[in-house]
């Protein structure tokens, strides 16, 4: 793995580590004494200095070490967590998410930066006083604590012990260790060193460019570990590097006694020459060792706690710790990051291998032999689980996203001066990654218009009888192959009036136009509608609302929005669960193919010739008392009937299985005139053609009903989603295209659109479908 | 025996670059039964190589009892003595008091 690399793997992670920081800020403020929390923040930062400290990213490794310092004074219950110490802390976050984001842009700070460092860096100096932790803050060291007390937990020295030895080969790495000794004392002040020489031969065996040399230092600086580190960094591979915090436990001197590969004796000699022991520390470590050696194995814990070395409360940090790490590297094993286009590569594949597979079940269907029937029907099942669960390896669960705004209500609502609280339901509904990834921007706006908008002050909502804290509400669940995002606020809803007369106003709405209320809701959708001229609770809610709707749009997605005026406005976002391959319903128009998607299909009824003079070409139907508005495919997409070619096969012909001949002899039988005629109009056509049975296909979108007339139903299909090209965008009822088993081509048809189209019209319709009936009666 | 004297000028780098060179010319000074005396004035680099060329030269000449001895230390070699530590060992105090 390269540097650059491993740079974008700390990028990713420490920005998983700042959401996480995040989400355990706004936790920990309301429960302050959650240790848990404090440690999940204090483990962010931590993570994030340590790491930068690899990469040698100075000014990240100061700032979170100054975030880090005043955080383990909170762990220490020094500090108390309070509303304004959690707001210097989302503020810290946010401005090591703009460090790292700089870093990923390879820019440097710039002053804009350093200012806001600088002002954060003095706001979490007056947190963290004069008194500094030793573990952490290293520039002052408590000397006095260092002189009084070898304490029992710790040897006296306030120096780092460095350990170093070198594989044979580094020489020939053409690394240098002296040159990275050099480089230590760029920071800081090597007060011993003792040479390790005993290793090299005498000359007549010396492999001169073998690496013999070991170094123990005594090495005082006011950098962190990390910065020692990196001092070391291109040789952790060819080296034993020990680092040694100053007053590290006798328990650490022992470990690194037993691990170094000399005498056990000699190098606990050498720490006494370095100055890190003295005598009398490494005898009790090396009488300790002995002891331990030939006790039956207890835990070390317990042992050090008995000898009283170190007090308890260490030992459960310390062990808190490993399982900590032990936690992590669990997590890890059961994660792998996955390149995003290898995955869409897969999902591409896949959607190959869908329609090879229908090319054989069509096959094996055309042959008829039951040994290949039989295995083509296990293959398309089995692809068809392979296709289902390619997709949810794209599909993540929409809390991430809605937890985001958890720090958006409490930012805003204090900015407002409002008491706003958000509830999130539905945080484990599942949609595409893409999806994802482009609703945060429209959500944000439309939450940030609920609040800001929507939800009235304090003294009005008590005024209007309602709780004095509003609430914005975050919900998210799975509709008919959609899934549905809502954002709802108990605020005062839209004022009808004032949005009609304001669109009035602009031309918008013809002063004789009756509009619905979800038509005058719409208007807040509209391009430039709201200006910041507008009064009271409706300025602001047209901003960038034209905005939103165009995002969602894109991703063939619809808005709407409910209001309840004094009672809160709900604004529902619909968007196609997946935006690759669905589960087709295929439709046969004539010599056409077409596909719903089966998630909306509800249900199929037939439209028989009675019913279809009955409507009396208003395209309404009765469908058990329900007026159900249909379309006919036939005339929509103005399908020219395939058989008024005489020698047309008889394939495309329904299951009644008409005798081609009779069919076709019908259309012969017209002249040239009634065959234009009957090009001209399909109804006629139909009207002409009475043996032949219609289907209607019921389907739903958005709790709107619509009918589709076709000729044939199919079956299901796995359709794999083909988006159409640039030419064919505007195209009105279809949204892409898909290949069939046989190569052919069919039409996905935009069912949202359909309906949309039905049901606008359905009041104006309606009245016609009245008055049609009482002309029939 | 009277003590004949030998000396190595090492030239330019001792370094890894041509550590085995100097090893080379150090082995014969050493075989030759002569007291061996290594000129480092002329030195202007030096790394660990050089170093540990240094120290198993000392213990090659302790094992066969030739006497042997540095003088002349350049900067770059009494930097890294006094960097580890070894300023004492390696004869740099009479250099230092001499110059």
């Amino acid at each position: 793995m390269n540097l650059d690399d491993a740079l974008q793997l700390f990028i990713i992670e420490a920005r998983e580590l700042l959401e996480e920081m995040e989400e355990a800020l706004l936790r920990v403020e309301q429960t302050p004494d959650d240790v848990e929390t404090i440690n999940a923040i204090f483990r962010a930062a931590h993570t994030i200095k340590g790491s930068a400290g690899l990469f040698g990213l100075d000014h990240i490794v100061a700032f979170t070490h100054i975030a880090e310092s005043v955080l383990v004074r909170v762990r220490n219950g020094e500090l108390k967590i309070d509303s304004p110490l959690v707001a210097t802390f989302l503020a810290v976050r946010d401005h090591i998410g703009s460090l790292i984001n700089l870093l990923e842009c390879g820019a440097e700070p710039d002053d804009k930066v350093r200012h806001v460092a600088q002002q954060l860096t003095e706001r979490l100096r007056a947190y963290v006083g004069n008194s500094l932790p030793a573990t952490i803050q290293t520039t002052a060291p408590p000397a006095v604590q260092a002189v009084e007390a070898p304490q029992e937990d710790g040897v006296g020295t306030d120096h780092w012990h460095l350990s170093l030895r070198f594989n044979a080969t580094v020489l020939q790495s053409g690394l240098d260790p002296l040159a990275m000794i050099g480089y230590l004392t760029s920071f800081g002040e090597i007060a011993q060193i003792v040479t390790l020489i005993e290793l090299v031969p005498p000359l007549s065996e010396l492999d001169p460019e073998a690496s013999y040399l070991g170094y123990e230092i005594r090495f005082r600086t006011d950098a962190d570990k990390a910065k020692i580190e990196s001092a070391f960094e291109f040789v952790r591979e060819d080296a034993q590097i020990s680092i040694l915090p100053p007053h590290s436990k006798i328990a650490d001197y022992l470990r690194l006694i037993d691990e170094m590969p000399d005498d056990d004796l000699k190098l606990g000699e050498i720490l006494v020459r370095c100055g890190t022991l003295t005598e009398s520390e490494l005898a009790a470590s090396l009488n300790r060792q002995a002891g331990n050696d030939t006790a039956p194995a207890p835990k070390i814990g317990e042992v050090l706690v008995d000898q009283k070395l170190v007090q308890p409360k260490v030992v459960e940090a310390a062990l808190d710790k490993q399982k900590q790490a032990k936690e992590r590297s669990g997590g890890e094993t059961g994660l792998i990051r996955v390149n995003a286009d290898k995955l869409d590569e897969h999902i591409n594949m896949i959607g190959e291998l869908i329609i090879a597979s229908a090319g054989v079940n069509l096959l094996a269907q055309q042959h008829g032999l039951p040994n290949l029937l039989e295995a083509a029907a296990r293959l398309s099942r089995l692809v068809e689980e392979v296709r289902d669960s390619a997709l949810t390896l794209r599909m993540v669960q929409i809390g991430a996203t809605f937890n985001r705004f958890n720090r958006v209500v409490r930012d805003v609502s204090a900015d407002l001066g409002k008491d706003i609280r958000l509830e999130i339901a539905g945080a484990e509904t599942e949609l595409d990654k893409t999806v994802v990834e482009k609703i945060g921007d429209p959500l944000t706006h439309l939450v940030r218009n609920s609040m800001d908008h929507g939800i009235e002050h304090a003294e009005l909502r008590v005024a209007r009888g309602k709780p004095a804290y509003g609430t914005v509400r975050l919900n998210a669940y799975h509709d008919s192959g959609s899934i549905v995002i809502e954002v709802s606020d108990d605020g005062g809803g839209l004022n009808r009036e004032r949005i009609l007369a304001k669109a009035r106003e602009r031309g918008l709405v013809k002063n004789d136009q009756h509009l619905s209320d979800q038509d005058i809701y719409n208007l807040i959708f509209e391009a430039g509608f709201s200006t910041a001229d507008q009064v009271s609770n409706l300025s602001g809610r047209g901003v960038g609302m034209d905005v939103v709707r165009k995002n969602i749009t894109a991703l063939r997605g619809a808005v709407e929005i409910e209001s309840n005026e004094g009672y809160g406005t709900t604004t529902r976002i619909r968007l196609p669960l997946t935006l690759a391959i669905i589960d087709g319903f295929l439709v046969g128009v004539s010599r056409a193919t077409y596909v719903v998607p089966l998630d909306m299909v509800v249900e199929c009824v037939e439209l028989t010739a009675d019913e279809s003079e009955a409507a009396h070409g208003s395209d309404y139907l009765n469908l058990r008392g329900e007026v159900l508005p249909y379309i006919r495919l036939r005339q929509l997409f103005n399908v020219q009937d395939g058989d008024s070619d005489v020698l047309a096969e008889s394939e495309d012909d329904d299951e009644l299985a008409l005798p081609a001949s009779a069919a076709s002899s019908g259309t012969a039988l017209l002249t040239a005139e009634g065959a234009a005629a009957l090009a001209a109009d399909p109804e006629l056509a139909f009207l002409l053609h009475p043996v032949k049975r219609e289907n209607v296909v019921v389907v739903q979108y958005a709790g709107h009903r619509a009918g589709l007339v076709v000729d044939r139903l199919m079956g299901e299909f796995q359709t794999v989603i083909r988006p159409l090209g640039t030419v064919f965008g505007g195209l009105d009822g279809i949204s892409g295209f898909t290949i069939l088993g046989d190569g052919n081509v069919a039409m996905i048809l935009d069912i949202p659109g359909l309906v949309r189209r039905l049901a606008r019209h359905e009041p104006g319709r309606r009245a016609q479908l009245a008055a049609a009936a009482a002309v029939s009666d | 025996m009277a003590q004949k004297t030998t000396t190595v000028v090492i030239e330019g780098e001792m370094t890894i670059a041509n550590v085995g060179l100097t090893r080379e010319q150090l082995l014969e000074a050493l075989g030759s039964g002569c007291s061996v005396e290594v000129d480092l004035s002329r030195v202007n680099e030096f790394d660990s190589a050089g170093l540990q060329l240094m120290i198993a030269a000392r213990r090659e000449a302790t094992l066969h009892e030739v006497p042997l001895h540095f003088f002349g230390h350049s900067s770059a070699v009494r930097n890294v003595l006094q960097l580890c530590a070894l300023s004492d060992q390696f004869d740099v105090a009479a250099v230092t008091a001499a110059t």
